[in-house]
């Protein structure tokens, strides 16, 4: 790839490990010696180029292939109980998360589910977070891998801030967060973020791990997302009010829900406008569906 | 899925590609420009796997320009077409490779205009009309059919529109728009996008 080049990396024997780091903070550990990347050098190398994440972190596992065996890079390959880790339980992708844009700003909602295989892993999570007072992001894909990649997102937007003294807009951190995805296409990685937030007007954009990156008025991602996009489709219109607008955004939420068995619990949803986010309005889908029924009941 | 054609005239290139952008069965967008302009006289159209198509692009796209600002003159679309095919060739055996299907469609100001066909194994070849996709099946017949090396703009645009009809009646996926652009020696040219409505 391009980013090999850059990095050299063609030149250098490959590590089959994957190294995990304690805190994202510690980018000046220097690394154990069995690195090949450190061997000369007891500093970890980071570089300009890759915003000053350490450069081994681009080196995902490699995928298990024979062409690799009879390549001469194979006598480096470290023995097999330490290929890459083993995963306890399969990587599930279920969950409904929606951004539209109308004229009262941007919407995101999502579920709160985090699923494991057939497991509620987590009943209350938060897949919508905020980057800065005018973007959030909400995630969807492998858990993991959002909470990761927000967090890097996090501190990459802020440095550029503290950098440049003014606000990357939107479209450029679409950007970037797509271009530090893409050493990673082809591996079990899998994050589907949308970037909802404000800059000159509402944006809303969807950045992959494939690679894709699309600027829209309404995308809904995650197993949920074909039943959201069926609701929101029939009533989406820009000249909403906000009052509608969530409720659209609730009830698309949680007719995904109904039906999609990996989204449930709760809905997250936020309501971004160009001034000061107006923050989480948090609805309860489960108790709202109880009313209804004691409701019919009565009558 | 994505369907891409260029149509090749005595002194123009008339290209069209659809507006879809779709993630398994959802379409994402509706209104994707999958085109790129390379230069004043050059477009790329790009199809193919989701990530692959932008960064390729854009990188050939960068490419390209730095090339002008290092010579100061701008390269030719056969130059460019070489350019983009060998460095899909160069990718094709590494452990990344690109997953794309090009058209790329210029106007030379000596050779006049030229439509490049390239697939995602760094196949090149130079054709006078060339479509990508499953839609290809269906609509390089009537390319076939009807195409004249000496057609006019509007018998290019109605060739065209021929072709979607067929796509509109035939093919199993609604591919509701297209956009439409046309290129000759003033530069390139936004026609009217293609819309069709249901059967």
């Amino acid at each position: 790839m391009a980013l090999e080049d850059v990095c050299s990396f063609k030149e250098r024997p490959v590590q089959h490990k994957w190294f995990s780091f304690s805190s994202l903070g510690d980018a000046a550990i220097p690394f154990p010696t069995s690195d090949c990347y450190n061997l000369r050098c007891s500093r970890l190398e980071t570089s300009e180029n890759n915003c000053g994440v350490p450069l081994h972190f681009f080196i995902p596992p490699l995928p298990h292939s024979s062409s690799f065996i009879n390549t001469p890079l194979s006598s480096f390959c470290p023995p097999k109980n330490s290929m890459t880790v083993q995963k306890p339980f399969r990587l599930a992708h279920g969950t409904t998360t929606l951004g539209f844009i109308f004229q009262g700003g941007v919407i995101a909602a999502a579920d709160t589910r985090a699923s494991a295989g057939g497991l509620v892993a987590c009943p209350a999570v938060h897949k919508i977070t905020p980057i800065h007072s005018h973007l959030v992001v909400t995630s969807s894909g492998s858990g993991a891998d959002c909470m990761l990649w927000e967090r890097i997102l996090i501190r990459e937007i802020r440095l550029y801030q503290l950098r440049h003294g003014h606000r990357l807009s939107i479209r450029a951190t679409a950007k970037l967060l797509s271009s530090m995805l893409h050493p990673f296409k082809g591996t079990e990685m899998c994050v589907a973020l949308t970037l909802c937030g404000w800059d000159n007007g509402p944006k809303l954009i969807y950045v992959c791990s494939d690679g894709a990156r699309l600027q829209g008025d309404v995308f809904s991602v995650g197993s949920g997302s074909p039943y959201a996009y069926g609701v929101l489709d029939r009533e989406l219109r820009w000249s909403l009010s906000k009052g509608e607008a969530i409720s659209l955004a609730r009830e698309a939420v949680f007719r995904a829900t109904h039906r999609d068995a990996y989204s449930g619990n709760n809905v997250d949803l936020f309501h971004i406008t160009k001034s000061l986010e107006s923050g989480n309005v948090l609805f309860d889908v489960v108790h709202q569906s109880r009313k209804s029924k004691r409701g019919k009941n009565k009558s | 899925m994505e369907y891409l054609i260029g149509i090749q005239g005595p002194d123009f290139v008339l290209v069209a590609a659809d507006n879809v952008a779709a993630s398994s069965i959802i379409q994402m967008k509706h209104d994707y420009d999958k085109m790129f302009k390379l230069s004043e006289k050059i477009l790329l159209l790009c199809v193919g796997e989701a990530g692959d198509t932008v960064q390729f692009a854009e990188y050939i796209q960068k490419n390209v320009q730095l090339y002008k600002m290092r010579n100061g003159y701008e390269l030719s679309p056969s130059a460019a077409a070489n350019f983009t095919r060998k460095n899909l060739a160069d990718y094709l055996r590494s452990r990344t490779p690109y997953h794309v299907n090009l058209l790329l469609a210029g106007y030379d100001d000596t050779d006049g205009p030229g439509l490049y066909y390239m697939d995602y194994l760094s196949s090149l070849a130079k054709a006078p009309f060339a479509a990508h996709g499953y839609g290809a099946y269906l609509t390089l017949s009537i390319l076939d059919r009807y195409y004249r090396p000496d057609l006019s703009r509007d018998e290019a645009v109605d060739l065209l529109k021929k072709c979607a009809e067929e796509l509109n009646k035939r093919f199993i996926l609604n591919l509701p728009s297209f956009t439409v652009r046309l290129i000759d020696k003033e530069g390139i040219h936004d026609l009217e996008k293609l819309t069709l409505g249901a059967k």
